[in-house]
C-alpha cells in the first residue's frame, strides 16, 4: 500500500483550512502573514500531488512560481508591517482603519 | 509500507506545525512552528519525487522567508508574549474552532469519497517519464513554455525589493536639514 493522490490532497486541504482559520482569528499582522504562507504551502502540496498523478511537470512549474511570488509578497508585506508598526507600535489588524469610510 | 510511514510522520509534523502557527501566543513560536511545517512539506515533496522543489522549499521558504519574518519580529520587538487577541466577541474562539473542524471534515470527506480525484489530461506540458530528472524537466518547462512568466517573476522580484526598501525607510522629519557637521 502506498499513499494515493487523495492522501496528499487531504493533507493539502487540511493545511489550507488551518491557515485560513488562523488568518481569520489572529489579529497580529505577522502571524496573519504566516497563516497566508501556510495556505500557500497547502496549495503547493496539492499541485505537486496532481503533477505526479498526471505525469505532468506543469504542476511543479506552478509550484516554482508560487514560491517566487510568495517570497515577493512576504517581502512587500513585511515592509508594510514595519512601516505601520513603526508609526503605531502594538497595532493589530483591527487598528488599521485609516481607509475606513 | 515505508512510504505510508513516511507520509504519516511527515503529515503529523505538518499538521502539528500548522496548529502551532495559529495557536501559539508568541510570534517567534509561530515562526518556528512554520519552519516545522515547511520541513514536513519538503519531506512530502521528496516522497513525491519532486526533489528540486523540496530543496528550493527548504532554501527559499524555511531559509529565507522565515528568517525574514524573524528579523522583522525582532526589529519591531513584538516577540514579547501577547494575548491571542481574539477580539471582543466571546464566542469567537468557539465559532472559529467549529468552523475549522467543519470545513476540514467536509473537505476531507469530499476528497475521500471520490475514487479518482484526478480528471485532467495526462502529460500536457512536459511528461514525467521516470527517466528524465525532474530538474531537467522543470528547466525545460520554465525556459520554453513558461519563459514569459519566468521573466515577469524576475521583474516582480526586483519591484518587490525596491518597494520594500521604499516602504521600510525611516520617514524624514521636517527639521531634517543638513548641518555644517554633515558637510564633507
Amino acid at each position: 500500500m502506498e499513499p494515493t493522490t487523495s492522501w496528499y490532497l487531504i493533507l493539502g486541504a487540511a493545511l489550507f483550512i488551518i491557515g485560513g482559520v488562523g488568518l481569520l482569528i489572529r489579529r497580529n499582522p505577522l502571524v496573519m502573514l504566516m497563516c497566508v504562507e501556510l495556505m500557500l504551502n497547502g496549495v503547493n502540496l496539492s499541485f505537486v500531488a496532481f503533477s505526479r498523478a498526471l505525469g505532468d511537470i506543469g504542476g511543479q512549474t506552478v509550484v516554482f512560481f508560487v514560491l517566487v511570488v510568495a517570497a515577493a509578497e512576504v517581502v512587500v508585506g513585511l515592509g508594510l508591517v514595519v512601516a505601520i508598526l513603526r508609526r503605531q507600535p502594538g497595532a493589530t489588524a483591527d487598528d488599521l482603519t485609516a481607509l475606513k469610510g | 509500507m515505508i512510504e505510508v510511514a513516511v507520509f504519516v510522520i511527515a503529515a503529523a509534523v505538518c499538521i502539528v506545525g500548522a496548529l502551532g502557527v495559529i495557536l501559539a501566543k508568541n510570534p517567534v513560536h509561530s515562526a518556528l512552528m512554520l519552519v516545522m511545517t515547511l520541513f514536513g512539506i519538503a519531506v512530502q515533496f521528496v516522497a513525491q519525487e519532486a526533489h528540486f522543489l523540496a530543496a528550493v522549499q527548504v532554501i527559499v521558504y524555511a531559509g529565507a522567508i522565515v528568517v525574514l519574518f524573524l528579523f522583522v519580529i525582532m526589529l519591531l520587538g513584538v516577540d514579547r508574549a501577547q494575548s491571542l487577541e481574539l477580539g471582543s466577541l466571546p464566542a469567537q474562539k468557539w465559532a472559529a474552532a467549529v468552523f475549522g473542524l467543519g470545513a476540514v471534515v467536509v473537505t476531507v470527506g469530499l476528497i475521500a469519497v471520490v475514487d479518482n480525484p484526478v480528471t485532467g489530461a495526462p502529460g500536457v506540458s512536459g511528461v514525467i517519464d521516470g527517466v528524465t530528472s525532474d530538474v531537467r524537466l522543470l528547466a525545460r518547462s520554465l525556459f520554453t513554455d513558461y519563459v514569459y512568466a519566468f521573466e515577469l517573476t524576475s521583474l516582480l522580484l526586483v519591484i518587490a525589493v525596491i518597494g520594500a526598501v521604499v516602504l521600510a525607510r525611516k520617514p524624514k522629519s521636517a527639521g531634517d536639514q543638513p548641518t555644517e557637521a554633515d558637510r564633507p
